[in-house]
């Protein structure tokens, strides 16, 4: 039964099951994940299977969930966490910062801290205020954290399995946009490894870096670019720390042009990160300055508005029309 | 039958075994330590209040960057670790060297924060002891977390989890009781309130009658202890370990002491209080009490003494001895312990770094 239909929810939910079925010390915690199976869904099933010890509610209190898993993970458990929402994760920010992400090195590797924040994150689902933030940045500014964001629905599989398994403690920011996409998958399929970025698109005349929920929106506009005549290959980013610098780097190089796609706000962001690294390594190769398609730099806009924010085909399209092509 | 409120509610006034003049007060609840831990403990008093002074003298030598003293406040220092097994967690604060210590920890090796060498210095598994924590109250979730973990286990576990008493004013701290409540975590949480978070006096942290009365907020039993009485912390921290060991929950445990010295030597305490408010608490002492009521009881003598004293001798010159080594730290192990495999941008600047060296030594 390799190949199965699934949405990211079930092939999430789905990783869960298996990585609690193949280890007892994985524990599932956090707000509504027991017999609700969590907001989106993503932990149905886990307390009925597993029981109240190993997938569990916790008081409604983001820095004790953070904090205890840290705890946990101290004594010989591998904790997963759900941040319900994005902006909900920010009372955490202090365990994440301070403590998630240190622990390892303050104690020179005698403590080490092998759990996962899950955070349902960014819009498109007309969520209001404080449900829509796109908040990788933040953490991956912070040393010592891993940051993901799977774009697929296989990638969501097998990247969350690969985080539950990780011997540090990984951000696993899932594009909540994403969730009831549905795709045939291949569960026993080993690949990626966490730090790999993947082509997922080729094309010669100019690459567009995209990750999360911006990975589609590269696709569609890939495609709408080739009836136009003109090949645009897609760069799905999928680790944001660590970052595949060489695939990154080695896809730019072979088209000279590229447009770094994603919601965010871009100012100081992952994707300013983007333009600055592959400038530095590429620049030699660059026929244009690399251009951004990003999120304004204001707070997410409430659901009627949010069509403004979000990165589209036409404003990718355009951003690539302004690589300097010396036909035009 | 007893209300929730006798349950959970602490003893009208802390309860106080021994007296600032040595005298013994006995209390129904909670009863006199056995004269062999009294004995024990006051060598550990004696040789808490020598790291102490020693520390702070090794500051004013330049060699610890810092050190925040818990000089008066050996009793609490001592007695959370006394009432452990070796199987049990200790979770200190910058301020609980003494206590770490008393948990067996090298006392160089503690001070490796201190000194500036590294984050912290000791293995946290080989002693049970958590790196010390500078956040406030932050530690306190960790210990729910390990005090569960041991639970699902089925290990016999207790947590001792140390704060001071401006981190009940942080959220976390409310956390993590309150967590630890739900769970029925075997966390004691002790809090040394010694009347100031750097310059600022208990009153601007909170008005509640204690702070052993926020624990029936969270359904915890709440208790309070003079805590510059040895007898009576053993007592008190033992019966909170012990229902905690049982299977009871967690358990609230306050300890009223007080800050002779400045937060650190970098603090001027003077800015803020005045010398007649500190003077009555050198005489409540911990250790002068302990040693008259120990001598009117036949218990210690010049010769128990001399040990104790000889025994913070040695560890004082160890101290002075360790810390005047100078430690060069091995600048490539800034990058060697972020990740189990140090990412590819790590490495380049691992490189960077060596490079540079390696130029400015040519």
């Amino acid at each position: 039964m390799p190949y199965e239909k699934l949405t990211m929810a079930q092939a999430l939910n789905q990783a869960l099951r298996d990585a609690m079925r193949a280890d007892d010390t994985v524990l599932m915690f956090g707000e509504d994940v027991g017999a609700l199976g969590g907001v989106f869904r993503i932990t149905d099933g886990l307390t009925a299977e597993f029981g109240e010890e190993r997938c569990f509610d916790t008081p409604l209190a983001e820095a004790g969930i953070v904090g205890m898993a840290v705890g946990l993970a101290m004594n010989g458990m591998r904790p997963v966490v759900e941040m319900q929402f994005d902006a909900f994760g920010y009372p955490a920010f202090e365990q994440v910062v301070s403590h998630v992400a240190k622990m390892r090195n303050r104690t020179r590797g005698k403590v080490t801290l092998p759990m996962v924040i899950r955070m349902p994150y960014a819009g498109g689902i007309g969520g209001v205020e404080h449900h829509c933030d796109s908040s990788e940045s933040y953490y991956a500014h912070t040393p010592g954290l891993t940051v993901v964001a799977p774009a697929t629905v296989s990638d969501a599989y097998t990247l969350l399995r690969r985080a539950i398994e990780f011997p540090d403690p990984v951000i696993f920011m899932e594009p909540k946009k994403l969730y009831w996409a549905k795709e045939e998958v291949d569960l026993s399929v080993e690949e990626p490894g966490i730090g790999t970025a993947v082509v997922r698109r080729e094309g010669g005349d100019a690459t567009l870096i995209a990750y999360g929920p911006s990975v589609p929106i590269a696709m569609e506009a890939a495609e709408a670019a080739a009836a136009e005549g003109r090949q645009l290959q897609v760069v799905d980013v999928r680790s944001i720390v660590p970052f595949d610098d060489e695939t990154v780097c080695a896809a730019v190089r072979s088209t000279g042009r590229a447009v770094v796609v994603a919601e965010a706000s871009g100012f100081a962001s992952v994707s300013s990160e983007i333009v600055a690294r592959v400038t530095e390594r590429c620049f030699h190769s660059l026929a244009a300055p690399i251009r951004r398609v990003t999120g304004f730099d204001i707070p997410y806009p409430p659901p009627k508005l949010e069509r403004h924010q979000l990165p589209g085909v036409d404003r990718i399209l355009d951003a690539v029309d302004t690589l300097q092509w010396e036909d035009s | 039958m007893t209300t929730v409120e006798e349950r959970l509610l602490p003893s009208a006034d802390p309860v106080q075994l021994v007296d600032e003049h040595g005298v013994r007060h006995d209390n129904p609840q909670y009863g006199m330590p056995a004269p062999e831990a009294l004995v024990d403990g006051y060598a550990q008093l004696v040789v808490g209040r020598r790291i102490n002074d020693q520390a702070s003298a090794l500051v004013r030598q330049g060699r610890l960057a810092v050190y925040p003293s818990s000089h008066g406040q050996e009793a609490c220092q001592v007695a959370a670790t006394m009432v452990l097994g070796e199987q049990d967690w200790l979770f200190p604060t910058y301020r609980d060297t003494v206590s770490i210590v008393s948990r067996g920890v090298d006392p160089i090796e503690t001070l490796t924060l201190l000194r500036g060498d590294w984050h912290s210095g000791y293995d946290p598994y080989e002693r049970k002891v958590a790196p010390q924590a500078t956040p406030l109250a932050t530690q306190l979730v960790h210990a729910v977390g390990v005090a569960h973990a041991a639970r699902l286990k089925g290990e016999d576990t207790v947590v001792m989890a140390l704060c001071g008493d401006g981190a009940t004013s942080e959220g976390d701290f409310h956390e993590a009781l309150n967590f630890a409540a739900v769970f029925k975590a075997p966390v004691v949480f002790f809090i040394q309130n010694n009347e100031y978070a750097i310059s600022v006096p208990l009153a601007r942290q909170t008005v509640a009658p204690s702070l052993a009365h926020k624990g029936i907020g969270y359904g915890m039993p709440g208790e309070r202890a003079d805590g510059n009485d040895l007898a009576g912390l053993l007592s008190v921290l033992g019966a909170a370990v012990g229902r905690a060991r049982a299977g009871e929950g967690p358990q609230l445990v306050e300890a009223h002491t007080y800050r002779v010295q400045a937060h650190t030597n970098a603090d001027d305490a003077t800015r803020y209080r005045n010398d007649a408010e500190v003077a009555p608490w050198l005489e409540r002492d911990p250790l002068k009490r302990l040693d008259a009521y120990l001598s009117a009881e036949g218990l210690l003598d010049d010769v128990r003494r001399g040990e104790a004293a000889a025994a913070a001798d040695k560890i004082a010159a160890e101290l002075r001895d360790g810390l005047m080594q100078e430690v060069s730290p091995d600048p490539a192990e800034l990058f060697a312990h972020l990740y189990a495999t140090p990412t590819p941008q790590l490495k380049e600047q691992a490189a960077f770094l060596q490079d540079e060296l390696s130029r400015e030594e040519a």
